[in-house]
């Protein structure tokens, strides 16, 4: 049997990739300041874990304007909420295994 | 170090993180005990005024019913939601900046429209049902509407706003089929419930 620890997505290896899917996966959208807000994380490592999981395609972004401020919107993509969902399965079953 | 802790501590985080980031949770009891005593203050008020206290307690049939009752019940019946509301908006405000959390984000605007919805199709039934006489109907219509608007809103609070959601449809709907003893109902479901559920949530999450 493979080893379930293979099946954890490298990806959310790191707890802000993680928070940040976990949010995305509870609402439709997320603006960058509430997910600032929510993990209580400064804006550069938020933006350069953002990138990392947008080249991952798991997350996509999208740029507006509220009056003159930019507000950007992140959104799970259908791969993303995916690889969440065998992320935690594999979380489970590590969970189970190791009693 | 163990890693099966890492792995629960990471399910746990992910769990606390969707909590946080979709449910309004700053909502305080306080707001809820409040607005149930205002509610039975209210309905006192109004069966002082308008029921004969010969015979039953709780007797059906009003004295007399002029206009002007109908105004004293409406006016009673609108200074209970203000000072609920005013009283909610406090003891939440209050609770939030305890915990450091945004009081107006898109959870509390998720909320509000989902509450609104029912609440103010029920507000312009209750309207229709007022033109056109039907007073008896009016309080337990406000309970279903009022219920159906907690169900509603509860996908972005605390679980215990559902089960006090469906208490008030209950009530409301019973409420029909004894249709006079709509005070009494009214007085239950938005007083003594609202004390129950609100104290019930105070202990549970704020103490």
């Amino acid at each position: 049997m493979k080893n379930p620890i293979e099946k954890l997505d490298k990806a959310f290896e790191n707890r802000v990739r993680l928070g940040v899917m976990s949010a995305l996966m509870a609402n439709e959208f997320m603006d960058f300041n509430s997910l600032k807000e929510l993990l209580n994380v400064t804006d550069g490592n938020l933006a350069s874990h953002l990138k990392a999981l947008e080249n991952a395609e798991y997350i996509s972004m999208q740029k507006e304007f509220i009056g003159r401020k930019p507000n950007t919107k992140y959104k799970a993509t259908k791969v993303g909420r995916n690889a969440f969902g065998k992320h935690l399965e594999a979380l489970e079953e590590l969970i189970k295994n190791n009693n | 170090m163990d890693s099966k802790d890492q792995y629960i501590n990471d399910i746990s985080e992910i769990k606390n993180i969707m909590e946080r980031s979709s449910r309004f949770i700053s909502l305080s009891g306080l707001s809820g005990v409040f607005a149930g005593l205002y509610a039975l203050v209210g309905a006192w008020l109004v069966f002082d005024r308008m029921y004969s206290t010969e015979g039953f307690i709780y007797s059906r049939a009003f004295k007399y019913t002029y206009s002007s009752d109908i105004v004293f019940m409406l006016s009673v019946a609108i200074g209970v939601l203000v000072l609920a509301i005013a009283t909610g908006i406090f003891f939440t405000t209050r609770k939030a900046r305890k915990e450091e959390r945004k009081i107006w984000d898109n959870t509390t605007k998720r909320l509000l429209v989902n509450l609104l919805i029912p609440l103010i199709t029920g507000g312009i039934i209750c309207l229709i049902l007022l033109d056109k006489n039907q007073y008896l109907m009016v309080p337990p219509a406000t309970l279903v509407f009022y219920g159906l608007g907690l169900v509603n809103a509860s996908h972005h609070t605390f679980r215990d706003i559902r089960y006090l959601g469906i208490t008030q449809i209950a009530l409301g709907l019973i409420a029909f089929m004894y249709l006079g003893y709509g005070l009494l109902f009214w007085a239950i479901g938005f007083g003594i419930m609202h004390i129950i559920y609100g104290a019930s949530m105070y202990f549970k999450y704020e103490k």
